[in-house]
């Protein structure tokens, strides 16, 4: 598998090693009343679809950057890459706009 | 039919043509008492020991290809009963004995050889936690020695035993483990159940539950609608597909692992040996191939084919355990999804819709987990408490912080 990465062009997926679902980048908020089901929820349990998956890689052996892979589990074709700052940062301003 | 020497011979003076089908093909009944998805060796071990052990009737067991199509048909054939903590143990060595009495039960060569598991020791270190492994597996009854590098080399002086980064200074061995013919393990269940009455359908596609008010009713299959008073799942790397039919997210990640086959070679590797340190094992089949594999890909998966890099890697770990292996050719590879559960054990539980019950997170090991496995399902669906070797293989376990984690690498996993 090719990676797409954002800044340096197509590297080879074993230069990535492997975290899992996306969804990890949505860590709970550890005040909330539902503080315990949600890590439970966050921690253990998974959509694993058969079909579009978004999943972070990690550049371990490149510039050491998170990424967030667009990948197909069926035929394993890779549909995108998209650092996870750039993700993560999205994430966060919708947050505080109560967007 | 019951098969037996004299009937081969009968057969073989008769030119064979009273041989019957080992099971029938029927057409799906409108409703039944016990419904299995999926036609892999735990929902066929299922049927038979729903029907033969707990005497239940009106059974169907529902495929969605052929029977021994999925990872009962593409595993590597170990069998062992050598794991550590409480909460499994007693199950695999329930497994083990269901095994040593397998083809007696079922009336059908399976094959099942106990030529022994050796796991090779590089360190000390790995030396104290296999001691303890084989501690713990003796305490629950089943057997393990510890060999000196004096002893490997004996029984396996192929291998490199000065190797640099890995050198070979022992073994832990579990000499009832060994190797059992896959496909006969399917057909030989599927023959006995049915023979006790279960309908198995094959070209049968789980689509959908039908669930009202909060209990299960039935099942929506590729060949109608089909009421049922209970669902067992049993879907292995599908798992996670098949439950969000019932809007249920599973603490499992589906994932490919590949296998490998060589050339037919004459005699030479004994039982199965494992080095755990290089992501390597081997074994060699009755035909004389070579039979290994290593770790999973290692990313989430539902294609039945895996990728180059870990062919190297497989490649690279049989070369630096036995360097003769290079001189083989390799003949066949392929790949299975695996149902990888977050602390690496399995579930087999109940679910929150009233009748609907799951069996799933067998991980890279449930072949040698399939007697067992299909033993206590059929125990949980028959009279709805766990069985007391399966107790501890709950959902809830995640929630309450008793996982069952044998390599204690955490909710990860491509790492178990
Ligand atoms: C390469 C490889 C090597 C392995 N080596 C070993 C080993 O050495 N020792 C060991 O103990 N284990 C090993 N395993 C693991 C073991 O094979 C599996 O854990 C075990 O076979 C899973 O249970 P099963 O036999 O019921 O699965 P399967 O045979 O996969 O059965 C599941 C069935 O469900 C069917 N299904 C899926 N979805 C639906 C649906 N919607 N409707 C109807 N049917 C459906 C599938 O078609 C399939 O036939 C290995 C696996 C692989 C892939």
């Amino acid at each position: 598998m090719i990676i797409p990465h954002p800044l340096l062009g197509p590297r080879d997926a074993q230069e990535f090693t492997y975290l899992g679902d996306a969804s990890l980048l949505n860590r709970p908020d550890w005040q909330a009343e539902n503080a315990d089901a949600a890590f439970y929820d966050y921690q253990y349990l998974r959509n694993n679809p058969a079909g579009v998956h978004r999943e972070l890689w990690f550049h371990e052996q490149g510039d050491r950057s998170w990424l967030i892979v667009t990948r197909n589990t069926v035929t394993h074709e890779i549909l995108g890459a998209e650092l996870a700052v750039d993700v993560a940062r999205d994430m966060s301003t919708k947050t505080e706009t109560g967007v | 039919m019951r098969y037996s020497a004299f009937r081969i011979l009968k057969e073989a003076l008769s030119g064979h043509k009273g041989w019957t089908p080992a099971w029938r093909d029927p057409e799906p009944q409108a409703s039944y008492d016990y419904v299995i998805v999926g036609g892999g060796g735990h929902g066929l071990a299922t049927a038979h020991y729903l029907s033969k052990v707990f005497g239940k009737a009106r059974i169907a067991v529902l495929e969605k290809g052929w029977i021994g199509g999925g990872n009962v048909g593409r595993n590597t054939t170990i069998v062992r009963s050598n794991y550590l903590l409480p909460g499994n143990e007693a199950f695999y060595e329930l497994s083990m004995k269901l095994w040593e009495g397998l083809e007696q039960d079922l009336n059908y060569n399976a094959m099942v050889s106990q030529r022994g598991i050796m796991n090779l020791i590089h360190t000390d270190g790995q030396r104290d936690a296999y001691r303890r492994r084989g501690n713990s597996m003796i305490l629950h009854g089943s057997d393990a020695e510890l060999l000196t590098a004096k002893q490997v080399r004996k029984e396996a002086p192929f291998l490199n035993f000065d190797n640099a980064r890995f050198p070979i200074k022992g073994a832990l061995v579990h000499r009832r483990g060994g190797t059992v013919r896959h496909d006969a393990v399917a057909w030989g269940y599927a023959r006995s159940a049915d023979q006790h009455g279960v309908d198995i359908i094959q070209n049968c596609e789980v689509t959908g539950f039908r669930i009202e008010n909060g209990a299960i009713k039935g099942v929506e299959t590729s060949r109608g609608f089909i009421g049922a008073t209970k669902v067992g799942v049993s879907v292995a790397g599908s798992s996670g597909k098949v439950m969000s039919y019932a809007d249920m997210r599973l603490p499992i990640e589906s994932h490919v692992l590949q296998a490998f086959v060589s050339e037919g070679l004459k005699p030479i590797i004994p039982g199965v040996i494992t080095f755990g340190a290089g992501h390597f094992y081997v074994s060699q089949s009755d035909k004389g191939g070579l039979v290994f594999g290593g770790d999973i890909d290692g990313y989430n998966s539902y294609a039945q084919r895996g990728n180059l890099p870990v062919v190297e890697d497989v490649c690279e770990g049989g070369m630096a355990l036995m360097p003769m292996i290079g001189r083989a050719r390799l003949l066949r590879m392929w790949g299975g999804i695996m149902d990888m559960s977050m602390d690496g054990s399995p579930i087999i539980d109940k679910t929150s819709v009233d009748g609907l019950y799951f069996n799933g997170g067998w991980c890279y090991g449930g072949f040698k987990a399939t007697p067992a496995s299909g033993y206590v399902f059929a125990h949980l669906l028959a009279k709805d408490v766990p069985h007391e070797t399966a107790a501890a293989m709950r959902f809830d376990r995640f929630e309450k912080g008793l996982v069952i984690d044998e390599k204690g690498v955490g909710a990860q996993p491509n790492l178990h």
